[in-house]
């Protein structure tokens, strides 16, 4: 092996979504950062979907953008298509989501990071973590260098021992079109770390110009776009619609004619999918009741001709997807690009990381994205900010940053994970936030801003706009709070024009905007003031009034919950030697090893009364001499 | 908040029993054991074992009572730590004077329940078993002890899992069209989100229905006697006594006043109530004593209205009669085998009407039958089966979680999905906390410090 001659901070490996947010945040901060990666024609490429964002998704994204990384803005100069979703619901679960030109997104991130000081970009895949004398110093790569460092944040995706799978065929790979990374996991495993197997698939791509669009139905995106980054002022991308198609019951006779040929169903895979993003066949045997399956038709770019059919991921040999897609109306003629197929992979468990992302096992490595056992970009980037951000206050002798459920999605996310583990490829739903009303999209920046700002990757002038925003919410809340109805002409023809003639004189604006009859625009018809308001201010003075008794109640809620989020477990507690916990209790408590009473709570089957146990027994250290305690 | 050290208390009733028993448990039980006990047979404790001896004071050496010593050791005790029970003679002073004894050892005196509490804490039950044990050792009846036998059996717990199952399947379906808008569900089916909270609702709602005779197992009934001086009251009472001679406490009072005595009909525990005659007097002793009676009317859960059945409705009668308004009552018609002149002006006003003979038993059984079907409603009679509600903590936990459910309903016109599945999961966590899921250590603090010490 050769040495290179320099010391890095930080050594991020795998460019992917998490690699790239990782190795940003390390060198914005300061430190002296690598990312390598097997093909540097492959950074932040979209393995699967062209699109980000959606349902928790959207919000992950924003929370990234307001702690400063990169994936908003990169979205926002790339994006296709932009939509909000469930508009018609409540603030909290409204999200956004876009279409990407894939290979722009892909080649934007590339750009960006070879603009970035502080870091170096090279190619080389990973074979090894290097130590010496037990602890952590860098990497060797298959061309036989070794880089040095003192943190390693991994990122490897779905190559760690990747296999591809169309039908009864398999063959090595990370990804189509790349090599996987053979060696690594290995060596984890016999570093100690617990390493599975999962598995997940991608539909096929198709020739655009072999599809009969006017056959099927047009989706369009909003208009005009909104853009899911604080920095990006519009939109400037040429905006692309997608289309909608169904399967129907000759299409679901196919794949059943082909499931004796399904690596799935013949045993072949052994990794664990993802049931909330089952391929095709999954749906057919699943569900056989239902005669269509919907898939949105999306473009993959706006100079290519290659489109996406999401929902018809497949690992059916290739007859069958050919016979599959064509009984779709509208696709009878269609021709297949890149075939569809499914990939197994090797993850690391992540109840062996801490909250920081860092290794239980090993001090100063770093595991996210699909490596923890989650799939997806949006998760995938949340993660590597947070461990890109660790690894460079590691560095720098700091504390780690820890986003707590009550904060974030990410922390949401994070502490899921480390918690809980995987078993099967984790996706962020909005479900899994129990403070939800509090995380918002439209909030991401007052939750998240001056935590990115304070780390050095929110800029001077991106933090200024922030400043002044938070300003003119408080002082117009503080305003709507004392403002009068005096009852003018004016008034009252607006009041009694919406149907509000019962609204006493003196009621505040306050007041009135908490009806769910009255909105913001509603004021601004009422004063002058309001009419001036800006958009973003608009929005959070209404949200903030309407929903004020029920975010009132979550706050509540965390304030409840806070001593037990915020007791630390010490890392050196032998809980064998807490005789009170039951056996299973003790042996859940051991494997997952929370760091905090929080984090045990949520661990299925440990009690409350274990959690009292716990509590009596870190506050009293008894744990520290109970066994040997003298009975006379 | 629990704290490991060694703790102490008297675990019989306050007063003269026959023995008195103090309970110690931590690390420092045989220790104590070892000091402040003699075995006649040399030895010293032996773990599970009984053994016969001395209590002395080990400064003076002067022996206090004759005793009988007991050591469990860690983990085979009820509170799962070394135990050490100490049976004297049950005199109170003496029993005092022993707990003097072991608390000079450096030892603490227990708080009110935690004896259970570390039980709990140790693992050893769990938060329905912890509550049961309590109701064991107050119950006052068979069908108290069925209760709360069934109770540690997990037929509540069971029927909670059911509410939890309904609430968990309406939460589901929200989250679903939340999180899924472009997956094709089809219009968001409030119509059976709301179908799964109506079951659970009417879970929710029968169960708190049976609170009123969760109570009532468990802690019984009162019923009042009342009626004029000669319609037979004594006799009823004496009769319904002589056949239950589960006697429990007696309050003797002058004749003026309340007679009470604790007797169990068909396994439920009655508190009967016997008061002065009621009529027309000048004796203002006798007056203190009517009014007195007339006062308890409203307080007790049902009044046996006692009628001569042989005389003219009089009116010392009416006055009972006035009396009763808007009372639970049953009309006991005595001397039935007699001529029948009796006419009630208002039968309807009763629960029930029963022709008894106190002096011969006619129809005695069939008044007690009565009496417990004015409280048991359920079909079947074996309180063993039952799945009711007995204690406060449940029944305001189901009552915040049916106020939860409340909102759910208000807020369906709204079609607000984020605010129904927060309102849902008030509901699950509210429901969670009966079977202890959710609890905090303030409702743990609540619970235990309402077990009565010793057990
Ligand atoms: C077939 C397929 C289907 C998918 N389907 C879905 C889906 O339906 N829904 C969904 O949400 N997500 C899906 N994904 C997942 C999504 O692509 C990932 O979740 C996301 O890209 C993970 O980001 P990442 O940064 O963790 O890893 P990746 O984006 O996979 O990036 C890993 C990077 O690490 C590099 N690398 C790996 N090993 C080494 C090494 N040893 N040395 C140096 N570099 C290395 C690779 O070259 C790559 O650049 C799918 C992925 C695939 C491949």
């Amino acid at each position: 092996m050769i040495s290179y001659d320099q010391i890095y901070d930080v050594i991020v490996v795998g460019a992917g979504h998490a690699g790239c947010e990782a190795a940003l945040a390390a060198s914005r901060m300061g430190c002296r950062t690598m990312l390598l990666t097997i093909n540097l024609d492959a950074i932040a490429l979209m393995s699967c979907n062209p699109s980000i964002g959606g349902l928790a998704k959207g919000h992950l994204v924003k929370e990234i953008d307001a702690l400063g990384g990169e994936m908003a803005k990169n979205i926002d100069a790339t994006g296709i298509q932009f939509r909000i979703l469930n508009t018609k619901k409540g603030p909290a679960v409204r999200a956004s989501r876009a279409q990407a030109d894939k290979q722009l997104y892909r080649l934007r991130m590339k750009r960006v990071l070879e603009q970035q000081k502080n870091l170096d970009l090279k190619q080389g895949e990973v074979t090894s973590l290097y130590f010496e004398s037990g602890e952590l110093r860098g990497v060797e790569l298959q061309s036989g260098i070794r880089f040095l460092s003192k943190t390693v944040v991994v990122t490897t995706g779905t190559f760690m021992r990747g296999l591809i799978h169309i039908g009864l065929n398999h063959y090595p790979g990370g990804r189509a079109g790349d090599q996987p990374s053979i060696g690594l996991s290995d060596q984890l495993r016999v570093l100690g770390f617990h390493v599975g197997r999962l598995k997940t698939g991608t539909p096929a791509r198709l020739d655009a110009r072999s599809i009969d669009f006017t056959k099927l139905e047009t989706q369009f995106g909003d208009d005009p776009p909104m853009p899911f980054s604080l920095s990006t002022e519009r939109i400037t991308m040429p905006q692309l619609p997608c289309h909608i198609a169904y399967t129907n019951p000759h299409s679901h006779d196919i794949i059943r004619s082909g499931l004796d040929r399904s690596p799935l169903y013949s045993g072949i895979i052994e990794g664990v999918g993802p049931r909330y993003c089952p391929s095709i066949e999954d749906k057919v045997v699943r569900f056989p009741d239902k005669d269509r399956h919907q898939t949105f038709i999306e473009p993959e770019g706006l100079d290519t001709i290659e489109v996406y059919p999401s929902g018809m991921s497949t690992s059916l040999p290739i007859d069958i997807q050919i016979a599959f897609y064509r009984s779709i109306v509208g696709l009878e003629q269609v021709e297949i690009m890149r075939p569809a197929y499914a990939i197994e992979y090797d993850y690391v468990d992540p109840i062996q990381l801490h909250t920081s992302l860092e290794t239980k096992g090993v001090k100063n490595l770093y595991h996210a994205g699909q490596i923890n056992g989650t799939s997806g970009y949006e998760e995938a980037a949340g993660q590597g900010l947070v461990a890109g951000i660790n690894a460079a206050l590691r560095v720098k002798g700091q504390e780690p940053l820890v986003l707590g459920r009550s904060q974030a999605y990410i922390g949401v996310m994070i502490d899921d994970l480390v918690t809980l583990g995987t078993k099967e490829p984790y996706r962020m739903f909005t479900s899994r936030a129990e403070y939800r009303l509090l995380l918002r999209e439209d909030n991401a920046d007052l939750r998240l801003r001056e935590i990115g700002y304070g780390l050095g990757l929110v800029t001077e002038p991106e933090y200024a706009i922030f400043t002044e925003k938070q300003r003119m919410i408080s002082e117009e809340l503080e305003r709507i709070a004392t403002t009068r109805l005096v009852h003018s002409e004016m008034q009252l023809d607006v009041l009694a024009s919406r149907g509000l003639g019962d609204v006493q004189k003196g009621t505040t604006l306050e007041h009135l905007l908490k009806r769910s009859d009255v909105n913001y625009s509603d004021l601004a018809e009422l004063d002058t003031v309001s009419r001036e308001t800006p958009a973003a201010i608009r929005e959070q003075v209404e949200i903030q009034t309407k929903y004020k008794g029920y975010i009132d109640r979550q706050l509540e809620q965390i304030e409840q919950s806070k001593k037990l989020e915020t007791t630390r477990i010490p890392l050196e507690l032998n809980y064998d030697s807490v005789k009170s916990l039951t056996t299973e209790v003790r042996e859940k408590l051991s494997k997952n090893r929370p760091d905090t009473l929080g984090q045990a709570s949520r661990i299925p089957g440990v009690t409350p009364a274990a959690i009292s146990i716990l509590s009596i027994a870190i506050k009293s250290s008894s744990w520290k001499d109970t066994s040997d305690r003298c009975t006379q | 908040m629990y704290v490991r050290d060694t703790i102490a208390a008297v675990s019989t009733p306050p007063g003269n029993g026959g023995i008195g028993i103090i309970r110690v448990s931590g690390d420092m039980a045989a220790m104590v054991g070892n000091a402040i006990f003699k075995p006649v047979y040399d030895g010293g404790l032996v773990s599970h074992r009984f053994s016969f001896g001395t209590i002395f004071d080990p400064t003076s050496g002067e022996s206090v009572d004759e005793a009988m010593a007991v050591y469990m050791r860690s983990p085979r005790s009820y509170t799962r730590e070394d135990v050490l029970e100490l049976h004297c003679h049950g005199g109170w002073l003496v029993v005092e004077r022993v707990l003097a004894l072991v608390l000079s050892r450096g030892i603490r005196l227990a708080d009110p329940g935690e004896f259970t509490r570390r039980a709990f804490l140790n693992g050893r039950i769990d938060l329905i078993q912890a509550e049961a044990v309590m109701d064991i050792i107050a119950s006052k009846s068979e069908s108290a002890l069925q209760l709360a036998q069934s109770q540690r059996e997990g037929a509540l717990s069971k029927r909670i899992d059911d509410v939890r199952g309904y609430l968990l399947r309406a939460l589901a379906l929200v989250e679903a069209y939340i999180d899924f808008p472009d997956d094709d569900l089809g219009a968001t089916d409030i119509a059976a989100i709301s179908a799964s909270v109506e079951e659970a609702q009417g879970l929710v709602s029968a169960l708190l229905a049976t609170f009123e005779e969760g109570r009532i197992l468990r802690d019984g009934i009162s019923v009042l006697i009342v009626g004029k001086p000669n319609a037979g009251k004594s006799s009823l009472l004496n009769r319904l006594l002589n056949e239950n001679r589960a006697i429990v406490t007696h309050i003797p009072g002058t004749t003026r006043d309340i007679i009470e005595e604790t007797i169990t009909f068909e396994g439920l525990s009655v508190r009967l109530l016997d008061t002065a005659g009621i009529r027309h007097t000048d004796d203002l002793v006798e007056q203190e004593g009517i009014s007195r009676a007339l006062g308890k009317i409203p307080l007790a859960d049902l009044v046996l209205a006692v009628f001569d059945a042989s005389r003219e409705f009089s009116k010392e009668d009416q006055m009972i009669f006035d009396a009763l308004d808007g009372c639970r009552t049953i009309a006991v018609l005595n001397k039935a085998d007699l001529d029948q002149r009796l006419i009630l002006p208002d039968e309807d006003r009763f629960e029930a009407t029963v022709r008894i003979a106190a002096l011969s038993g006619y129809g005695i059984d069939l008044l007690k039958h009565t009496v417990c079907q004015q409280f048991l409603h359920s079909t079947t009679a074996d309180s063993r089966e039952l799945v009711v509600l007995s204690r406060a903590r449940h029944r305001d936990a189901l009552v915040s979680a049916e106020q939860h459910l409340q909102r759910f309903t208000n807020g369906l016109l709204d079609r607000n999905l984020e605010l129904l599945a927060l309102d849902l999961r008030g509901a699950l966590q509210a429901v969670g906390s009966v079977t202890g899921q959710t609890t905090t250590d303030d409702v743990l603090d609540l619970i235990f410090s309402s077990f009565c010490i010793g057990k």
